[in-house]
């Protein structure tokens, strides 16, 4: 993913290891993500000097606190718009944003698509509880019909939206869900996604405890089926994508649905960063190009 | 008074009003004479009214003046509406095939082209304009080849036979008038001055090239997308990552997220763009990443008039963002200083780590200056402030997870933290939008601890000590005990100037205080400087007053009487000068002058 990596002496699980412990709920989904981000992290031997890790506002956007690699903790919904900036300003670095379904699909959704439809090269992964829990149990943009929350007591009556199909739709070049209870396959999903060259989705069912007492660990086991189980699943076939993306209830799919590898990421596609990250670049316009910018005017 | 000579062209949008007055810019600002121009425009693509005043000069020219000298109606229209504003001494130049004149003031001089006579209207569509900076040109006194010269290069992309065609009717304009039309007395000298003419956008986009702005970022909103449009064309030349992006709350913050990374970011946009992003700002200032936005202010509230100017978000912007924080907010004072400011700015966010905002309105946004090149520096200093770019010359490779002592937001006396970007080892830290300790861990990670909460809002306001030290307070300008003190904010600086002139050349004594800082405001210098003023009027182009209102709140001073004018048009001198005269006559203290053009 990062045009330099640069391979350091053996990255360990307890270097990335954050400066205080998560304050999730004993059993909250986001404790697995976490866990699987800094396997990925090792196993991929990035040094976390070179990682950001940036997200919005909601109890999983309080990751990159938990982590010991650079860090935005930024505002409700704006994560990717700020990943973006960063990412264009020096292309250079692993960007993986973390947050929510609320954050990301409900006052984020504008962001969203066009990050995706951009190919910025980072990590989206959302930790996907279909709840808003940080502020106490109110219905999400994932929320299904009839779910009884704080803010809809009477059942929720707004179709959820599928997220899964929204980025394969906006043009979205590596599309993948996982479950947070599955270690193993999440982190090869991390990994995966961390090495493509491009925007890559990733969203994780990942429980909330307290608030959601639909989808809870034993609601989903049965129902996850991985695509990787299934040998003639090809990835590369966005229609088949779609139609996975569409299916719910008693079978669920996970793992990874799409990618394609032939679209350049937008920095690569920009022709002012052919000479290196931005960050590095020359202050000064170079004074031929100056006198250029005042002739025009006379 | 200095010489000046101020032509209007008037006609339907997409009627070809800009052509001949870029025309007109080219030629005099290469005879070493100076041009302000005003465009006054509707929200429109094609007809409707627009009003393109150049007034041009040997000395500096900083509004549009009283006058209209050469009025050149492209369309019935515009002769309707403004042959009444031209006084003795002035012409019209008109296409007498399709354009009546009405009755003009005595000593007007009507210039009747008979243009299907003069050019071949069935093939050149803009003959009637061609012909008419022709004409116009011959009475000013300026010699054929120079219009030759701008002509050759206008429509050199359209090959030989349209070139020659173009001359052939310009120079048929140029003798009908010499052998027709009485030329003007007085005509404007040449000097060896060059100057370069630019809008404030352009000005401005170029002052962020030359401050080292790497990142700009844009949504498309009246007046402010001239700042995209020059970003965009010389983005590659200059070395810029230039992106129109999805809505003001996307550009807000991946203009943040490119600051964050190290590279010096901007963005521009007007009063409603700006609005959308106040949340952004406040992440700025919290996390302590500095950014500089420009808010070219028009007429509102809400979509308002989005082709007229205004001075109305002053209070948006010192409201901006909830919570108390430290910024610096400036209002550029002419279409120079927008280019001028820009590194200024960014050199005191970079130093303090906060948001910067820059006031600017449609008036000088869209507007366009004779600037002496020598004004566009591209070598101005540059200063990153307290930036940890790299550890000590290390390899960075081999170095993992050590963070040593650093703290991001190390409580320092002058509540500057030094600041590592990502990608520098041993300096690991997450920049948190919520309150957080010095290590940027969040305070309520720990207990919500009162004592830290305090002690950071502290270290972040002793900031605000180090920028009012940093930026001079305002001068006054004039003799020093006059009888009326005007005081301005930002664009108005010009033709207050010329207001002042005016007044002490009638014998009412009058000088200026024109504030460029609102924040620092220097509150306690202004109450100096005006302690011993006899009469203050304070003049600006909004409803409320929002600046004698913002003066008030910060000094208790409240000024003898107010000028405002917020119907979308600019002051021009004479407003001022009989506001001025009907409040030192006692008849009122607050004046609101009445556009006589109708545009």
């Amino acid at each position: 993913m990062a045009t330099g990596v640069q391979r350091a002496n053996q990255v360990t699980l307890a270097d990335l290891k954050g400066r205080v412990d998560p304050d999730w709920c004993p059993g909250c989904g986001d404790f697995g993500v976490l866990a699987a981000i800094q396997k990925g992290l090792v196993e991929l031997q990035i040094p976390n000097h070179n990682v950001v890790a940036i997200s919005g506002i909601g109890c999983s956007s309080n990751l990159p606190g938990f982590i010991n690699t650079y860090g935005m903790h930024t505002l409700h919904g704006r994560a990717l718009a700020v990943a973006t900036g960063l990412k264009l300003a020096n292309h250079d670095l692993t960007v993986l944003v973390t947050g929510g379904d609320g954050d990301g699909f409900g006052i984020g959704g504008n962001h969203f698509v066009h990050t995706m439809r951009r190919n910025v090269d980072l990590l989206y992964i959302v930790m996907d509880n279909q709840i808003y829990g940080l502020t106490t149990g109110q219905t999400s943009p994932t929320s299904r019909i009839g779910m009884k929350t704080k803010s809809m007591p009477f059942g929720n009556i707004e179709a959820p939206v599928n997220p899964m199909s929204l980025a394969l739709a906006a043009g979205a070049t590596f599309v993948a869900r996982g479950f947070s209870a599955d270690q193993k396959h999440l982190t090869d999903l991390i990994k995966r996604g961390i090495e493509h060259k491009g925007f890559s989705f990733l969203d994780v069912f990942s429980p909330c405890v307290t608030y959601n007492h639909d989808n809870t660990y034993q609601w989903y086991r049965p129902r996850v089926k991985k695509l990787e189980d299934d040998p003639t699943y090809d990835a590369t076939d966005w229609t088949a994508a779609m139609e996975k993306s569409l299916l719910w209830g008693d079978e669920i799919p996970i793992g990874r649905f799409f990618e394609r590898t032939d679209v350049p990421a937008l920095h690569a596609a920009e022709p002012v960063l052919n000479e290196g990250p931005l960050v590095h670049g020359d202050l000064r316009v170079p004074a031929d190009a100056a006198r250029a910018f005042i002739e025009e005017l006379m | 008074m200095k010489q000046t000579f101020a032509i209007a062209i008037g006609g339907a949008a997409g009627q070809g009003v800009a052509t001949p007055g870029d025309i007109f810019a080219k030629i005099f600002s290469r005879r070493g004479l100076t041009l302000n121009a005003y465009n006054a425009y509707q929200s429109i693509i094609r007809g409707g009214h627009t009003l393109l005043t150049i007034r041009t000069g040997p000395e500096p020219v900083t509004n549009m003046g009283d006058r209209i000298d050469l009025l050149i109606p492209l369309n019935q229209d515009t002769m309707d509406r403004h042959l009444k504003l031209l006084t003795s001494g002035a012409s019209c130049l008109y296409n007498s095939d399709t354009i009546r004149p009405g009755v003009a003031a005595d000593g007007v001089q009507l210039c009747p082209l008979p243009v299907s006579e003069l050019a071949d209207i069935s093939r050149n569509k803009v003959a009637q304009n061609t012909l008419a900076i022709g004409a116009g040109l011959h009475m000013m006194g300026i010699g054929f080849p120079a219009l030759e010269e701008v002509l050759r290069e206008q429509f050199k992309k359209k090959g030989e036979s349209v070139v020659a065609e173009n001359i052939g009717v310009a120079r048929a304009g140029y003798d009908y008038a010499a052998r027709h039309f009485t030329a003007f007395p007085n005509p404007l000298p040449k000097t060896e001055k060059r100057y370069a003419v630019l809008s404030g956008n352009i000005a401005m986009a170029m002052g962020g090239a030359a401050a080292g702005v790497k990142f700009y970022c844009a949504y498309p909103m009246s007046p402010s997308t001239g700042v995209l449009h020059w970003m965009a064309a010389h983005a590659r030349k200059a070395g810029i990552m230039v992106r129109q992006v999805e809505d003001e709350i996307g550009v807000i913050n991946m203009a943040i997220g490119a600051a964050h990374a190290g590279v010096r970011a901007m963005c521009a946009t007007s009063g409603g763009g700006f609005a959308l992003m106040s949340e952004g700002l406040g992440m700025s200032a919290m996390i302590e990443t500095p950014v500089v936005v420009i808010d070219c202010q028009r007429a509102g509230p809400s979509t308002g008039v989005p082709t007229k100017t205004e001075q109305g978000d002053l209070w948006q912007m010192l409201g901006a963002a909830f919570g108390d924080y430290p910024r610096v907010i400036a209002a550029p004072l002419d279409i120079a200083d927008c280019f001028k400011l820009i590194p200024e700015m960014f050199n005191l966010v970079d130093r303090f780590q906060c948001p910067g905002l820059v006031l600017c309105d449609l008036l000088l946004s869209e507007g366009r200056l004779g600037v002496d090149p020598e004004d566009l520096d591209f070598n101005p200093v540059i200063d990153r402030g307290e930036l940890i770019t790299s550890v000590n010359g290390n390899g960075a490779s081999d170095v993992i997870a050590t963070n040593g002592g650093y703290k991001r937001y190390q409580i320092t006396e002058s509540g500057i933290s030094p600041r590592a970007v990502p990608g520098v080892p041993g300096h690991i830290h997450t920049a948190a939008t919520d309150e957080h300790m010095e290590d940027g861990v969040l305070i309520s990670d720990e207990f919500t601890n009162p004592i830290k909460r305090r002690a950071m809002m502290e270290k972040r306001m002793r900031k605000v000590a180090g920028i009012e030290a940093a930026v001079a307070p305002p001068k006054l300008r004039g003799p020093r005990d006059a009888e009326v003190t005007l005081i301005g904010w930002g664009s108005t600086k010009g033709v207050i100037e010329e207001a002042c002139e005016i007044l002490n050349e009638e014998g009412i004594s009058a000088n200026q205080l024109q504030i460029r800082w609102l924040v620092p405001l220097h509150g306690e210098a202004i109450l100096e400087l005006l302690r011993n003023a006899r009469h203050t009027i304070i003049v600006e182009n909004n409803y409320s007053g929002q600046f004698a209102r913002y003066l008030r709140s910060e000094t208790s001073f409240v000024p003898h009487g107010n000028i405002r004018k917020y119907d979308g048009e600019p002051f021009m001198p004479h407003h001022i000068v009989e506001a001025v005269k009907e409040q030192l006559g006692g008849k009122t203290n607050l004046s609101v002058p009445v556009h006589e053009i109708m545009v």
